[in-house]
């Protein structure tokens, strides 16, 4: 089990550094960074004084070299600065981290505990009208694009009904503004929920063992939960890393549509004034996030499933 | 009329009343045995983008101030009749610049289907081709494809698409390399997969002995067992496609304005929502409605060609 995690550790820290590297590599291939300084002419600067700022900004070093020193700035949270509102990245970032985070909490909460256990309903009442509904759902859930949910949503409960606002956070902690996006955000990941569970459910349930704990008579309760349930998990948690990428899409989505505060929308928005620092700090900023939690959800398949843990 | 009919087709024991309920029955066992509500969809879709200028009864860009945020014909004839200007009926109503919204959705459809196709063919061979080359020869060769696949795979898409559009621009051409980009790692893996368990079947180790060479083995062994795994894989890809073109539009980084996609209609409707929802919601609708009976089509496919496939998704 140990050599599996450190095995897991070594690749999400590998695949970290990749990443930078690759973010790295496609930021110079923007552009010379000199320009950002002085443009070709120079704006009137001599030979010798656009040679001072190029090894005062290191760009004389190998490639190589450039990405050691932009790696350990990056370690110590330099990001750089933003071209279009000239200020540092890493405060930007830090700014927004927050909305961001708590729109995920809730959405991921709400997927999971509504998506899991009407994955096992309609595997165990398979056939019945309970597994017509989940299935329609998933089929529902994952054929919508995430951005219409969200508008129908703001048309009907904002424009007709008038119960919702349509856009933004509000101060403080407002639970009205976080029904919207959170529904938004989350039908997605449940659908992806119900349609995982219930498949390996329905497989785990059909397998001799869960048979034999019925033929012995362990309770229905016991038989689902314990025997089936458990083993069952494992297949969700091995496809954690896709429902992961969708997620951050979904939640990309969401903060564009709901204009809310977060980093998202920050993104996307440096997308749309070509703020390429920006848009580099906040892909390197999902990039970790999103390893960390593949990493969270390799323990965790240590945890559910006993076959890793004790070889 | 009707009863005739019942009478005719229904059971020995079956009766009036129940006769009349069996066909009903019949015709829902029809409709659940074969996809004909899907493909009657999907025909609609690729006839309406082959005879988009034939069908659609405006012009995609053609503005007009007076019959702006004009209602579904339908929906509201006295908006029309207050408004003698207006001369046209839009059957599904117009945009904020009076462009109609059906004929957008009918030229809308013609450039998704374009997109989409030049990406999943694109994505398709480049694929099929690393699946088949890491999956026969295996080794260091697989090694390389199978780790790139995993890490390519273990990448939020969305990210790299956003960082390939802000650095070469956006336009037709790029969004199908970004498609593409996304389209080609589902071929390796199930190639490579199929390719794997074909490599040592009796009929390719007899077909070697026989000195048969690798590109024969491939043309005459190989790949007629992999047709069903690249049509189902191909089929199922498309949807998803679809809903990734229409999202990178909708966020504004996907194909440019003017071009009547649908993500970009959905968008542009959005700002007036208030005074015009049909200009995003019938655009959404219709992906919905694609998407769904793509992935319905898919899944009909891979039960019917292999049922060994079904744990894919």
């Amino acid at each position: 089990m140990r050599k599996f995690l450190l095995r897991r550790l070594i690749f999400t820290l590998v695949s970290v550094v990749g990443a930078t590297l690759i973010v790295f590599v496609l930021s110079r291939m923007a552009g010379d960074p000199m320009v950002l300084y002085a443009d070709p002419e120079g704006y009137g600067m001599d030979a010798e004084q656009i040679a001072a700022i190029r090894s005062s900004l290191r760009l004389d070093e190998p490639l190589i070299i450039q990405y050691v020193y932009w790696f350990a700035g990056l370690a110590r949270g330099d990001l750089g600065r933003s071209i279009v509102a000239n200020r540092p990245v890493s405060q930007m970032l830090w700014e927004r981290a927050g909305a961001t985070a708590q729109l995920a909490i809730a959405a991921w909460l709400v997927a999971t505990v509504v998506g899991i256990p009407l994955g096992v309903l309609s595997a165990v009442k398979r056939g019945t009208a309970w597994d017509y509904i989940g299935r329609t759902f998933a089929l529902f859930g994952q054929a919508t694009p995430t951005f219409w949910i969200g508008i129908m949503g703001i048309l009907i409960f904002s424009v007709y009904l008038g119960w919702l606002p349509s856009a933004l956070r509000g101060d403080g902690f407002r639970i009205n503004h976080f029904i919207l996006p959170t529904l938004t955000v989350s039908t997605a990941a449940m659908a992806g929920y119900l349609r995982i569970t219930r498949s390996s459910m329905l497989e785990v349930l059909d397998s001799e063992f869960v048979k034999l704990a019925r033929a012995k008579g362990v309770s229905r309760v016991k038989v689902i939960w314990k025997h089936t349930f458990r083993n069952a998990l494992i297949q969700p948690i091995t496809v954690s890393a896709i429902l992961f990428a969708n997620f951050i899409t979904g939640i990309t989505v969401a903060e564009v549509v709901f204009a809310w505060p977060g980093l998202g929308s920050l993104m996307l928005t440096a997308v749309w004034n070509n703020d390429f620092p920006v848009l580099t700090g906040t892909v390197l900023v999902f990039v970790v996030i999103y390893m960390a939690l593949n990493f969270v959800a390799d323990m965790l398949y240590v945890v559910v499933d006993p076959r890793i843990r004790y070889s | 009329m009707a009863t005739e009919i019942t009478d005719t087709y229904s059971g020995p024991q079956s009766r009036g009343a129940k006769g009349a309920f069996s066909i009903h029955l019949r015709v829902f066992h029809f409709l659940r045995r074969w996809p004909v509500v899907p493909l009657v969809v999907l025909s609609v879709l690729v006839l309406t983008a082959i005879f988009a200028e034939q069908l659609a009864p405006h012009s995609w860009r053609q503005q007009s101030l007076p019959g702006r945020h004009a209602p579904p014909y339908w929906l509201d004839r006295e908006w029309y009749e207050d408004r003698p200007r207006v001369q046209d009926k839009y059957i599904l109503g117009t945009d904020h610049v009076g462009r109609d919204v059906l004929s957008r959705m009918i030229h809308g459809a013609r450039i998704s289907l374009l997109v989409v196709a030049v990406a999943l063919t694109s994505g398709l061979l480049i694929g099929v081709s690393l699946g088949l080359i890491s999956g026969w020869f295996g080794g260091v060769t697989d090694e390389i494809v199978s780790r790139f696949v995993d890490i390519w795979y273990a990448l939020p898409f969305l990210l790299i698409a956003l960082v390939v559009i802000i650095l070469f621009g956006q336009s037709l051409l790029i969004m199908m390399i970004v498609l593409a980009m996304t389209a080609w790692v589902t071929f390796v893996r199930n190639v490579r997969a199929e390719v794997y368990s074909i490599k040592d079947r009796d009929y390719v180790l007899l077909s070697k002995i026989a000195g048969a060479g690798t590109l024969h083995m491939w043309i005459k062994h190989v790949m007629p067992g992999l047709i069903s795994i690249i049509a189902v894989v191909a089929t199922l890809s498309v949807g998803s496609l679809i809903l990734t073109e229409a999202t990178l539009s909708f966020l504004g980084a996907g194909i440019p304005a003017p071009t009547p996609a649908w993500g970009v209609m959905i968008a542009e409707g959005r700002e007036h929502l208030r005074t015009a929802w049909w200009s995003s919601f019938f655009p959404g609708l219709a992906i919905f409605l694609v998407v769904m009976s793509l992935n319905f089509f898919g899944d009909w496919l891979r039960d019917r060609l292999d049922s060994r496939l079904r744990q894919l998704s």
